[in-house]
C-alpha cells in the first residue's frame, strides 16, 4: 500500500528562482535564504520519495480568467515549465504519476471534494521553486510529482477549515492505492506578504511564527484561523499559507496516528517581497 | 441580503474577489497575452494601437499607458496578470510592489532587507500605520517623477 511519510512546506518566492537559474545563491543576499535549505537537500537525499504530491498555486499562468478551478490535480504524464513573460526557467520537465494522480482522484471526489481534473497543463514557479530549493539543479527531478493546484489568486480562496479536510482525504486516498510506495506531500507558498498597494511589502514575523507553533502542535487551531486574519496579519498574498493545511491535514497524527517529528524548521525575512518559512514534519 | 466583505477595510489594500475580477476581465485577459513573445513585440511597437484590440475601459487602457499599477488594481487588475507587463517592461515584482508604494526601488529594498512593513498600524482603516490613505504617496519617488516630467516640458 502507498504511504504518506513526510510533509514539506516551504515559501516559492519566483525570485528564488531566478537567483538559483543566474547562480546568485552566493551572493550576501541569497546565502542566508538558501543555507536554510542545506539541511533540507541533504534530507532529500536521504529520504528520497517514490512520489511529491505538491501542493502549490498557478500564478495566471496555466489558468487565466477563463478557468478559475479551486482545487485541480494533474493526472498527465508530465508537465512542462512555463513561459511566465520571462522565459521557462532552466529546469527539468515535471514527470507525473497519471495511476496514483488518477487514482486519489477518484477516491477523493467521492469523499465529496470536486477535483478538476486537467491532463494539459504548464507548471510555474508555484511548483518548480519548491522542487529546486529541496533538490538543486538536477539533471531530472528524483522522483514523478503531482502538481495540484489550489486558486488563491481570485477571492474567496478555500478555507483553511476546507483545505485540512481535503488534505485527509488525500491521505486516506494515497492508503488505498494498492503499490508500494513512499509519498511525501508538500504545502507550498506564504508566508505574509503583500505585493500590491500603498501596504505592499508587509512581513509579519511574530504572526508568522506563531502559526508555524501552531501548525506543527496544533492544525487543527490552525485550520480555524479565517481569511481575513490572514490578510490583515499576513498581507493579502498570505493568503497562500492555506496550501500548507492541506499537507498538514494529510499526516498520520490527524487520524489518530503519533505526533510527527520536527525534522526541520527554517525561517528568514526577506527574498524579495516575501518572508520564507519551511518546515520538514515526518510521521513516525 | 449583502455578501460579508470585511476585507474593505484593510488601508492600502485591495481583495481580488469575483466583483473586481468581473470589472477586470478584459485589463488582466490582456495581460496574459503578452506572455507570448510576439503579442510583447505587438504591444512594445505600438501600446495605444494594441490596447486598442481589448474591450477594456479607457480608464483602464490609460493606467496601463501610465503603468499606474494601483489605479490598475482599482479597475479590477489583479497584480499575478499586471506582473505580465512588467514582464515585458523587464520589471521585478520587488520593482511592481514598490511601485505602488510611492517609495524609490532603492526605499523599497532597504525596508524589505529590514524586515519588510509592519503590520502595526496598518491592520484597519483608520488607524496611524504608513499605509493608511492620508500618509501617501510614502517616500521620494514622486519627488524626482515631477522633476523629470518638469523638465520635459521645459
Amino acid at each position: 500500500m502507498a504511504k504518506i511519510t513526510a510533509s514539506v512546506y516551504t515559501s516559492h518566492v519566483p525570485a528564488i528562482g531566478t537567483a538559483i537559474d543566474l547562480g546568485k545563491t552566493q551572493e550576501p543576499y541569497w546565502q542566508p535564504v538558501f543555507q536554510g535549505y542545506d539541511f533540507s537537500k541533504q534530507w532529500m537525499k536521504d529520504n528520497q520519495p517514490d512520489v511529491i504530491f505538491l501542493v502549490y498555486n498557478d500564478h495566471a499562468t496555466a489558468f487565466s480568467l477563463d478557468l478559475i478551478p479551486t482545487f485541480a490535480i494533474g493526472t498527465a504524464a508530465e508537465f512542462q515549465p512555463a513561459d511566465e513573460g520571462w522565459g521557462p526557467r532552466p529546469v527539468p520537465k515535471v514527470i507525473g504519476h497519471p495511476e496514483l494522480a488518477s487514482h486519489i482522484a477518484q477516491s477523493v471526489i467521492q469523499q465529496d471534494f470536486d477535483l478538476t481534473i486537467v491532463n494539459k497543463m504548464d507548471v510555474d514557479h508555484g511548483l518548480t521553486v519548491p522542487l529546486s530549493l529541496m533538490c538543486g539543479q538536477p539533471q531530472a527531478w528524483p522522483c514523478p510529482v503531482i502538481p495540484f493546484a489550489v486558486n488563491v489568486v481570485q477571492y474567496p480562496v478555500p478555507s483553511g477549515q476546507r483545505c485540512f479536510a481535503l488534505g485527509q482525504a488525500i491521505r486516506k486516498a494515497v492508503e488505498s492505492f494498492d503499490q508500494d510506495l513512499n509519498v511525501q506531500i508538500w504545502g507550498t507558498g506564504g508566508m505574509s506578504h503583500q505585493l500590491q498597494g500603498p501596504r505592499a511589502g508587509l512581513i509579519n514575523r511574530e504572526w508568522d511564527n506563531a502559526w508555524l507553533d501552531k501548525l506543527i502542535a496544533d492544525p487543527k487551531a490552525a485550520a480555524a484561523v479565517p481569511h481575513i486574519d490572514y490578510v490583515r496579519e499576513a498581507g493579502s498574498e498570505g493568503i497562500e499559507l492555506v496550501m500548507w493545511l492541506i499537507a498538514r491535514g494529510a499526516m498520520a497524527d490527524v487520524a489518530g496516528g503519533p505526533a510527527p517529528k520536527l525534522a526541520h524548521r527554517f525561517y528568514h525575512v526577506p527574498a524579495s517581497n516575501t518572508a520564507v518559512g519551511h518546515l520538514i514534519l515526518e510521521n513516525q | 441580503m449583502a455578501l460579508d466583505k470585511p476585507y474593505k477595510d484593510v488601508p492600502g489594500t485591495t481583495i481580488f474577489d469575483a466583483e473586481q475580477s468581473r470589472k477586470g476581465y478584459w485589463l488582466n485577459q490582456f495581460c496574459m497575452s503578452l506572455m507570448k513573445a510576439e503579442n510583447r513585440e505587438k504591444f512594445k511597437a505600438n501600446e495605444r494601437a494594441y490596447l486598442d484590440e481589448w474591450a477594456m475601459s479607457e480608464e483602464q487602457k490609460q493606467a496601463v499607458l501610465d503603468r499606474d499599477l494601483n489605479r490598475c488594481i482599482a479597475l479590477g487588475g489583479n497584480i499575478y496578470f499586471l506582473a505580465k507587463i512588467g514582464a515585458t517592461d523587464g520589471k521585478s515584482f520587488q520593482q511592481m510592489a514598490g511601485s505602488m508604494t510611492g517609495m524609490t526601488e532603492e526605499e523599497y529594498r532597504d525596508m524589505m532587507i529590514k524586515g519588510g512593513r509592519s503590520a502595526e498600524g496598518n491592520r484597519y482603516l483608520g488607524e496611524d500605520g504608513d499605509a493608511q490613505p492620508r500618509h501617501q504617496p510614502q517616500g521620494k519617488a514622486h519627488e524626482p517623477q515631477q522633476a523629470a516630467a518638469g523638465k520635459k516640458v521645459n
